[in-house]
């Protein structure tokens, strides 16, 4: 479309549109937002009814007071520690590598960098992000486990080690662009004050820009971890497939993506109980990754007031 | 006017991009094979299902019978109760079991009005494997195996410590195929005594690939699986001999190989494998001449996909099966039998039957 100016010098479009087809584009614009706003009602709505569903059938002190999780077997447990244990080791393992890496180069990016050093390092920082999560998957189970092993002893060739470890990779630049960001946002009259005390610059990045941008680190961590807790390729390939309750790196776990996953690809008949646990593991999921993603806004949203 | 012409460019692309939303799905649903070919296929189609495990051989067969015959075969690999499932309902015209058929799959069957010919194509022995550096655990007893994969076993028998009295007080790590899989429902019949029953805390997955890796990799594992995926991998697995405590059957621990699968020492872990084809089916002419030729040409094709091939006698008997038209099932739909000789049972009911 060619622009040209009017004599009252304002901006207008080459082809003058009728108030008509205004409200049109507005109407199919609008449309666009709603889908996935209908699309996210219509998850909500499914995961409820099957999982209603699934709770005529078990009981709640079943499902939150059980140790086992086997609801394909002839004996059936519906506990979901298990499957949460080992979401929740897979992630901490995770977050362990990306907080401190990410946090790192977020303050380097973002208070010692030069302009030149930082224009190549956070694209490529940024690349990691955008790797295949199931090249990092067989990253994880062919290279980083079996490098592992030769360190840590007693380590299966599937366990929660070395999917966290990638996993921690992969959300590094989670971590270190929302961390830069909220260090960017500190005021630099508070820098400026700090040296004027006579403060280095090490104890000024400690001791007054990371203090100040703490809530919105603090957010960034939170929104790392829940991508962490919904990453399914990486622990379904390369942290095994076996429900277990423990806090044990090294052995095979199995997260609540990854029995998703397991469940999927299997023949399990619809509308059975065993294809209910589908969606009640669904719905946990949904649960702790909306519980975190809200905590992150908050914190974020807190940062936002202090500076 | 200019709305009008922009509102037919929309529906032009709205048109375009369907039609690539379209053969994108259709592109991922049929594979490529309907995609190369320009004009619609003219040859009947032969369409085929079922075991993972029986897979392979069907693919060769497959293979080699469209070299010389005008039919396009497609196999599927749902697994022996998907396969059964598509099967009954008419979808197939046979399918891969490696088990005999359930009496739920036998109404199912005959609700549709589906009458079928049980066909064994090979032998194959489930092989209990452990990593090659595991010293101790090189032979098992079944009462062993069944303390280790009976349900009661669960959250309990967590250490090869309680298996045997002398093993090292470490945990065991269990890997064993998805509660679809025919061979996992042969192996608890054959070791804990009740189909499909078993503890549930062991690395279950339908790719039999996970398990060996599994396996490969973790000096605490056992696991099982058919043999041709030990044959695959035997420099990164280690068998364990299974002694069944019948000496009748060759004394002491047995390891599974060609030999002692198709001897009947291998025991209880030895089974046949199977195809079951349509009645009604078989009166295409390219489904009849296919199982033909499947039953001619799987005792090669079995060798050559890592099975163990059936004795001359019994192909024998399946194609007088198959001729006839003998329909039901040798082990009376009550599921799998265990050690049980394929070449009695089929010459038992082959002549007089039906």
């Amino acid at each position: 479309m060619r622009l040209t100016t009017t004599e009252s010098g304002a901006i207008r479009f080459g082809r003058r549109a009728g108030p008509r087809w205004e409200a049109a584009i507005e109407g199919a614009l609008l449309l666009c937002g709603l889908v996935s706003v209908a699309t996210t009602a219509g998850i909500i709505l499914l995961l409820a009814v099957e999982t209603l569903a699934f709770f005529r059938e078990v009981s709640l002190p079943a499902f939150f007071g059980d140790t086992q999780w086997t609801p394909l077997f002839a004996e059936k447990h519906f506990g979901i520690w298990p499957l949460l244990s080992g979401t929740v080791l897979t992630s901490a393992i995770a977050l362990l590598v990306a907080f401190p890496f990410g946090l790192g180069a977020a303050v380097y990016l973002s208070e010692l960098a030069s302009q030149r050093v930082r224009a190549l390092l956070k694209p490529a920082l940024e690349v990691l992000a955008g790797v295949p999560t199931i090249v990092y998957g067989y990253f994880a189970l062919v290279f980083v486990t079996p490098v592992l092993q030769r360190v840590v002893p007693g380590l299966a060739g599937f366990n929660s080690l070395g999917p966290g470890i990638v996993m921690g990779i992969m959300i590094i630049p989670f971590v270190s662009s929302l961390s830069e960001d909220a260090l960017f946002a500190v005021p630099p009259s508070l820098r400026e004050g700090a040296y004027a005390l006579g403060a280095a610059p090490l104890s000024t990045i400690l001791r007054v820009v990371l203090p100040s941008a703490s809530s919105g680190i603090a957010a960034a961590a939170l929104l790392a971890v829940s991508r962490a807790v919904g990453e399914t390729m990486i622990v379904s390939i390369a942290a095994g497939q076996q429900p277990r309750l423990t806090f044990d790196p090294r052995v095979p776990v199995e997260t609540m993506t990854a029995y998703i996953v397991q469940i999927s690809m299997g023949d399990v008949p619809t509308g059975t109980l065993e294809y209910r646990t589908l969606y009640v593991v669904g719905t946990a999921l949904f649960v702790l990754t909306y519980v975190m993603n809200l905590a992150s806004r908050r914190l974020r949203s807190r940062f936002q007031e202090l500076t | 006017m200019a709305p009008a012409r922009d509102r037919r460019n929309v529906g032009l692309v709205t048109a375009v991009l369907l039609a690539a939303a379209g053969a994108a799905c259709s592109g991922s649903a049929d594979g490529d094979r309907a995609g190369r070919t320009a004009e619609p296929d003219q040859r009947a189609i032969v369409a085929l299902d079922g075991s993972s495990t029986v897979y392979p051989i069907t693919e060769a067969v497959a293979e080699e019978f469209q070299r010389e015959h005008f039919a396009r075969i497609t196999v599927g690999v749902s697994g022996t109760g998907g396969g059964f499932q598509k099967f009954c309902n008419a979808e197939t015209v046979a399918t891969g079991a490696s088990r005999p058929i359930k009496p739920s799959e036998v109404t199912l069957c005959a609700e549709h009005g589906v009458e079928y010919v049980e066909l064994p194509v090979a032998y194959d022995g489930i092989a209990v494997v452990i990593h090659p550096d595991n010293h101790w655990a090189t032979s098992m007893t079944v009462a062993e195996l069944r303390a280790l994969w009976s349900p009661d076993a669960q959250e309990k028998v967590t250490r090869w410590s309680r298996v045997r009295t002398g093993w090292p007080d470490n945990e065991v790590h269990l890997f064993g195929p998805g509660v679809d899989s025919g061979t996992y429902d042969y192996f608890t019949k054959a070791v804990v005594g009740q189909e499909h029953s078993s503890r549930g805390d062991f690395t279950s997955s339908e790719d039999d690939n996970v398990l060996v890796q599994g396996v490969a990799t973790d000096k605490l594992a056992l696991g099982f699986f058919g043999y041709a995926y030990y044959a695959e991998n035997r420099e990164r697995l280690k068998l364990v001999a299974i002694d069944d405590g019948d000496d009748g059957n060759g004394a002491g621990p047995i390891q599974p190989s060609p030999t002692t699968v198709a001897d009947g020492t291998y025991q209880p872990l030895s089974r046949p494998i199977f195809i079951y084809a349509s009645k009604q089916a078989a009166e295409r002419p390219e489904v009849d001449s296919f199982v033909s030729f499947y039953l001619r040409n799987a005792a090669t094709l079995a060798d050559e996909v890592g099975y163990i091939a059936l004795p001359e006698r019994v192909y024998g008997l399946a194609q007088q099966r198959w001729e006839q038209r003998v329909t039901g099932s040798l082990f009376a739909g009550q599921g799998a039998r265990i050690g049980v000789s394929v070449a009695d049972l089929l010459a038992s009911t082959n002549s007089g039957a039906d």
